[in-house]
C-alpha cells in the first residue's frame, strides 16, 4: 500500500470538568490509507465523537487538545494557526454531521449554504464556476440540480443527509469522518445513503472514516473497523478478522453480542456498564467486565501492538511474552 | 383569500377594541364639560349664575344628552366617516388637528427611539451569548439588566437632575427653545435634536435590555443548533457564521416583539412625555385622560388600535421573507 493519507499519532483530549479531569482521548494512534474505509464503533461515551472532532480541531472548552498529531498529507493539523485549520477544514479533511435533521440553516436555501463554503476557501472562484460544482457535487449524490434553490424544510431527511454529504465533498478532502450518517434514517434510506457513501469514496479515492453503533452496516461496507473503549482504541483489524475472531476480550464480547441465525433469540450482552470517563480503571480498562481478566490486568496498562497477522491489539493476552515487570 | 380573512378579522379587532374604548370614560360619573367651565370659572374669576345652562347647551351640541346608544351609534358613524369630532377641553379643535400637531413628535421620539433600542439591543444581546465575544462586552449585561428595572421617566428625571440641571449639557425640557419658531432651518433641527436627547436617552436606556435579553435568550439556543456547529466544520470565517447562521436565526422572534412594541411605546412615552414637556401624542393623551375628554380619549387609543394592527399585519406580511418555513398558503 501507498503512503498513509491520515496518521493520528498519540492524539489526548482532555475536559476539564468541575468533577475532575475526564480523559476522553488517551494516546489514540492509528493510520489510514487513501481509499481505506474504516469503522469507528464503541459504546455512547466511549470517546468516538470527541475523536472526530478532535481531529477537526473542534474540541471546545472545557475540552482541550492536549498532545499527538493529526497527520493528513503530510501536514499536521494540530499545529496549523486557526485561519489555516479553517482552511484545511472540508479541503483536506470533512465532517459529515450526525444530526442531518438539523445541520442546514433553515433559513438559508440549499446553495446559498454550499456556496458559503467554497467561499470561505477560495474567494477568487467565479460565480457560475461556483454553481457549476455545487451542482455536480448535488449530482454526485444522486440529488436533481433544483436541490440548489431549495429550502431545507422542503427536502426529506434522506435528501438533507444527501445534501451534507455533498458540500463535505464540495472540495475533494482527503479524508472523510462521517459521525453516524444513518442513525436518524430507515433502514431503507440508510442503505441508500450508505450506497452513496461508498460510490463517493471510489470516485474521489479518499479515505473513510465512519462513525456508528451498527455492526451490521459496518460489516457490509467497511475495510476495517477500529474498537474504541474509554477513550482508547482497544483493537484495529480488518472487517473479516473483526468478525471471524476478534482478539480483544471487548471485541470479542461485542460480536458475541450481535444476533445471528444459529442462536435465535438468546443474546448475549456485556455485563457492566461502560467506565465513567473520570474514574477509568486501573490497569487495562476493561478488566472489571472482562472475563479472562488476571491480576495482572489491573495493575499493568497494555498498549496497542501489532500482531503477527497485523491487526491491533490492546491487551495484556496478547503481548504476555514481553511484558516483563 | 389568507389576506381577506385576515383583513376582515383585523377589522373586527378594531370594531371591539374602540367599543371598548367608546364606553370606558363615559363610565364614569365626571362630566369634562363642566369640569371645563369650572375650571374657567375658577380662573377667570366670573361665575356664571346660569352655568348649569351652559353645560347643557355645551351637552347638546356635542350630542352627549342623548342616550348612550344613540351617541354610540352616531359617534360610531362619524368615525366611519374620518371624523373623530371636537375637543371637548380644547375646543374648537378637533381631534384629527390635535392628533395631527402632536404626531410629528411622537413619531420622531417613541419609533426612533425604539428602532434604536431594536437595533441596539439585538446586537448586544447576540454579542453576550457570542462565545467569542471579549469579556467586556459580556459584562454589559449587568447594567443593561439594572436599568431595565428602572422605569423610563425615573432614568429621566435623574438624567434632568445630573445632565440637565447640574451639568447644563442640555436642555431641562421642551421640544424646542421658547421663542423660536417652527420651521426647517439647520439651527432649528439642530434644537430640536439637542432638546431629544434626553427622553431619548431616557426611553433608550429603558427598554434596550428587553430587546437584549430576548435576543440573548434565543442566541444561546441558535449556538448549540446543529446547523451551526456544522458551519463551524465547513471552516466558514466566524463574522459569517454570526452574520448568517446565528444572528438571522435568533432574529425571527424578535421581529415579531418589534411589531408589539409599537403599540406598548405610546403608553411608556406618556410619562416621558410629559416629563420632559413634549407636545407628543403622549402628553396629549396624559391631558385629554386628566380632563376626561371623552373624544381625543378615543381618538388617540383608537388611532394606536390602527396602528398596532396594521403594523402586526405588515409583520404577518413580512414575516414569510424572513422565515421562508412560513409561507401564506395560496389556497
Amino acid at each position: 500500500m501507498s503512503t498513509p493519507i491520515l496518521q493520528v499519532q498519540d492524539l489526548q483530549v482532555t475536559y476539564y470538568t468541575d468533577a475532575g479531569r475526564a480523559k476522553a482521548l488517551d494516546n489514540v494512534s492509528f493510520t489510514l490509507n487513501s481509499g481505506e474505509k474504516m469503522g469507528l464503533v464503541g459504546e455512547s461515551g466511549s470517546g468516538k465523537s470527541t475523536m472526530a472532532l478532535a481531529m477537526m480541531r473542534m474540541i471546545k472548552p472545557p475540552g482541550r487538545i492536549e498532545g499527538g498529531k493529526v497527520i493528513v498529507d503530510g501536514t499536521d493539523l494540530v499545529t496549523l494557526s486557526d485561519g489555516e485549520m479553517l482552511k484545511a477544514r472540508l479541503s483536506k479533511i470533512a465532517y459529515i454531521p450526525q444530526g442531518a435533521m438539523n445541520s442546514l440553516n433553515p433559513v438559508m436555501r440549499i446553495g446559498a449554504q454550499m456556496t458559503d463554503a467554497i467561499r470561505a476557501h477560495d474567494s477568487s472562484i467565479s460565480n457560475s464556476a461556483m454553481t457549476e460544482r455545487c451542482m455536480q457535487s448535488l449530482e454526485s449524490v444522486d440529488l436533481k440540480r433544483e436541490v440548489f434553490k431549495m429550502y431545507p424544510h422542503e427536502l426529506s431527511g434522506g435528501m438533507k443527509q444527501r445534501v451534507c454529504i455533498a458540500i463535505g465533498i464540495l472540495l475533494k478532502p482527503k479524508v472523510i469522518i462521517a459521525d453516524e450518517p444513518t442513525s436518524a434514517l430507515d433502514v431503507v434510506t440508510q442503505r441508500q445513503v450508505m450506497e452513496t457513501i461508498n460510490r463517493i469514496q471510489k470516485d474521489l479515492g479518499c479515505a473513510v472514516i465512519l462513525i456508528g453503533h451498527d455492526m451490521g452496516l459496518m460489516a457490509q461496507s467497511m475495510d476495517k473497523v477500529a474498537v474504541m473503549y474509554a477513550g482508547k482504541l482497544v483493537e484495529i483489524s480488518t472487517v473479516r478478522q473483526m468478525f471471524t475472531h476478534p482478539f480483544h476480550p471487548y471485541g470479542q464480547a461485542l460480536i458475541h453480542s450481535l444476533p445471528n441465525l444459529d442462536n435465535k433469540g438468546v443474546l448475549q450482552g456485556i455485563p457492566g456498564l461502560a467506565p465513567s470517563l473520570l474514574r477509568i480503571p486501573s490497569g487495562c480498562a476493561f478488566h472489571p467486565r472482562c472475563s479472562k481478566a488476571t491480576e495482572k490486568c489491573m495493575v499493568v496498562t497494555p498498549r496497542l501492538q501489532q500482531q503477527p497477522d497485523g491487526r491491533f491489539v490492546s491487551c495484556l493476552l496478547y503481548e504476555e511474552d514481553k511484558v516483563t515487570a | 383569500m389568507y389576506l381577506v380573512r385576515r383583513v376582515l378579522f383585523l377589522l373586527f379587532v378594531i370594531w371591539v377594541t374602540s367599543t371598548i374604548i367608546f364606553f370606558i370614560p363615559r363610565i364614569s360619573p365626571r362630566n369634562p364639560i363642566r369640569e371645563r367651565l369650572a375650571e374657567l370659572s375658577r380662573s377667570t374669576g366670573y361665575a356664571p349664575k346660569d352655568l348649569e345652562k351652559i353645560v347643557q347647551a355645551y351637552n347638546q351640541k356635542f350630542g352627549l344628552d342623548k342616550p348612550l346608544a344613540q351617541q354610540y351609534a352616531e359617534y360610531m358613524g362619524s368615525v366611519l366617516r374620518g371624523d373623530l369630532g371636537p375637543s371637548l377641553n380644547q375646543y374648537p379643535k378637533t381631534v384629527w388637528e390635535l392628533i395631527l400637531e402632536a404626531l410629528p413628535w411622537t413619531i420622531g421620539l417613541l419609533i426612533s427611539t425604539t428602532l434604536i433600542s431594536f437595533v441596539l439591543g439585538n446586537m448586544l444581546g447576540a454579542l453576550t451569548a457570542w462565545p467569542k465575544s471579549p469579556r467586556w462586552v459580556k459584562g454589559l449585561m449587568a447594567p443593561m439588566m439594572m436599568l431595565q428595572g428602572v422605569p423610563p421617566y425615573l432614568l429621566g428625571l435623574l438624567l434632568i437632575f445630573f445632565v440637565a440641571f447640574r451639568a447644563k449639557l442640555l436642555p431641562m425640557g421642551g421640544a424646542y427653545e421658547i421663542g423660536t419658531r417652527v420651521s426647517f432651518t439647520a439651527q432649528f433641527i439642530f434644537d430640536v435634536l439637542r432638546h431629544q436627547l434626553l427622553p431619548g436617552l431616557a426611553l433608550v436606556l429603558s427598554s434596550v435590555a428587553f430587546w437584549a435579553l430576548g435576543m440573548r435568550g434565543m442566541g444561546i439556543t441558535i449556538q448549540g443548533e446543529d446547523y451551526v456547529n456544522f458551519a463551524e466544520h465547513k471552516g466558514l470565517g466566524a463574522m459569517v457564521i454570526f452574520r448568517d447562521y446565528y444572528v438571522r436565526n435568533a432574529l425571527l422572534p424578535q421581529v415579531t416583539g418589534l411589531a408589539l412594541a409599537f403599540g406598548q411605546v405610546i403608553v411608556s412615552g406618556v410619562l416621558v412625555e410629559q416629563l420632559f414637556g413634549l407636545p407628543g401624542l403622549g402628553g396629549l393623551l396624559g391631558k385629554a385622560i386628566t380632563a376626561n375628554d371623552y373624544f381625543v380619549i378615543f381618538g388617540i387609543a383608537f388611532f394606536i388600535i390602527i396602528s398596532v394592527t396594521v403594523l402586526m399585519l405588515l409583520v404577518d406580511i413580512v414575516y414569510p421573507l424572513l422565515d421562508p418555513r412560513i409561507r401564506i398558503d395560496s389556497k
